[in-house]
């Protein structure tokens, strides 16, 4: 009996892993040599943006005389693991906030220094650093009470159908991953790569550029950059997204 | 800022044929693309790159406007003494970039 009971246990846990197995990262549905890419440090784009981001990691400005290092020291250390951390609440704002928006929080509060714009090459090249050194680590939102509420609007916003074209991004990215859309193959959007080099643009870009994207795809009325929206999308798609291995800075086509 | 990344082996063995991959960071603008002001952009490419090995050029190429932004060039020479190699990519309103790197080469 005990057996059985210990079987069925394995069943079901393997019958979990076999559904964790069902997500599937951007990278699958790419060419190899878009994959080659992003996997070859020497061959991916992004890479110049992380190395700007380095710079300026250690560069001293502003009235402050402080630079990211002052504070935090050796990214490699202090912001391992912080990127796949992201969107968080804070609690100054009261609002959940991601990655970029935290960045230009110190910028402005610690070092005194105006905000970067957002998708300025250097607020990139900054998340491109920051996030780099999560690479291989899960994707880990925390599971803060309060983010509760804003994650379950995120969730709400992605199965509503938008914009002229009456679609919500379930509709792709859930019931018709793996088919296509014009040429490209539809992923299954999980945000687990960001920022990325995209072929498209031929630029490096933030998740919010990509959803941003997508809402003007469907034809729908886009939401500003750092829009509560689309940090609740971003918080909703990490919870989607928990646990499967970061990839930034990520190459797509 | 760093904006162009050379990776090649930092040692050989002499007659050994390696590959070296230079990327560069540069918008190639083509000249044909209209602004957000509906304005032509003009046009800003890199025209040239060439590389030479302790002086002696071993590759080149021109660059076109059809080019993507931030090139990437790989190619492959032999390896036949020690020395520098110095890559340099030259454009449109003077743009010009020179980065070197050394190679050991043994036996």
């Amino acid at each position: 009996m005990k057996r059985g009971v210990a079987l069925l246990l394995l069943a079901c846990s393997m019958g979990l892993s076999a559904a964790a197995d069902e997500r599937k990262s951007g990278t699958h549905f790419m060419g190899a040599s878009t994959q080659t890419m992003q996997r070859d440090d020497t061959q991916n784009p992004a890479m110049l943006w992380v190395g700007d981001g380095e710079a300026l990691w250690q560069a001293k400005s502003g009235d402050s005389g402080k630079s990211c290092v002052s504070c935090h020291g050796d990214a490699k250390i202090s912001m391992r693991g912080v990127a796949a951390r992201f969107p968080a609440f804070d609690t100054h704002r009261q609002l959940p906030i991601n990655l970029g928006q935290r960045i230009n929080q110190c910028r402005a509060g610690k070092q005194q220094l105006p905000a970067w714009r957002a998708e300025s090459g250097d607020l990139l090249a900054m998340e491109s650093y920051v996030a780099l050194q999560s690479r291989g680590m899960p994707v880990a939102p925390p599971r803060d009470t309060r983010l509760k509420a804003p994650t379950e609007r995120g969730k709400q916003l992605f199965n509503q159908r938008i914009g002229q074209l009456n679609l919500s991004c379930a509709q792709c990215h859930d019931a018709n991953w793996g088919k296509r859309l014009a040429g490209s193959t539809i992923p299954q959007g999980h945000a687990s790569a960001y920022p990325i080099y995209r072929l498209e643009w031929q630029d490096m870009g933030s998740l919010q550029r990509r959803l941003r994207n997508c809402m003007s795809g469907v034809r729908a009325e886009v939401p500003p950059y750092g829009a509560l929206e689309l940090v609740e999308l971003e918080l909703y798609l990490a919870a989607r997204a928990r646990g499967m291995a970061m990839e930034s800075p990520g190459v797509r086509p | 800022m760093a904006r162009a990344l050379i990776n090649m082996p930092k040692t050989a063995r002499r007659g050994e044929v390696i590959e070296i991959r230079a990327l560069i960071g540069h918008p190639m603008e083509t000249g044909y693309r209209p602004g957000a002001d509906g304005v032509v952009q003009k046009r800003d490419i890199i025209r040239q790159f060439s590389v030479r090995y302790n002086g002696e050029q071993v590759f080149a190429a021109e660059l076109h406007p059809a080019i993507s932004a931030n090139p990437y060039i790989a190619f492959h020479t032999v390896a036949t003494e020690s020395g520098t190699l110095e890559f340099s990519w030259k454009g449109d309103n003077g743009f010009a970039q020179t980065e070197t790197a050394a190679i050991t080469v043994t036996g």
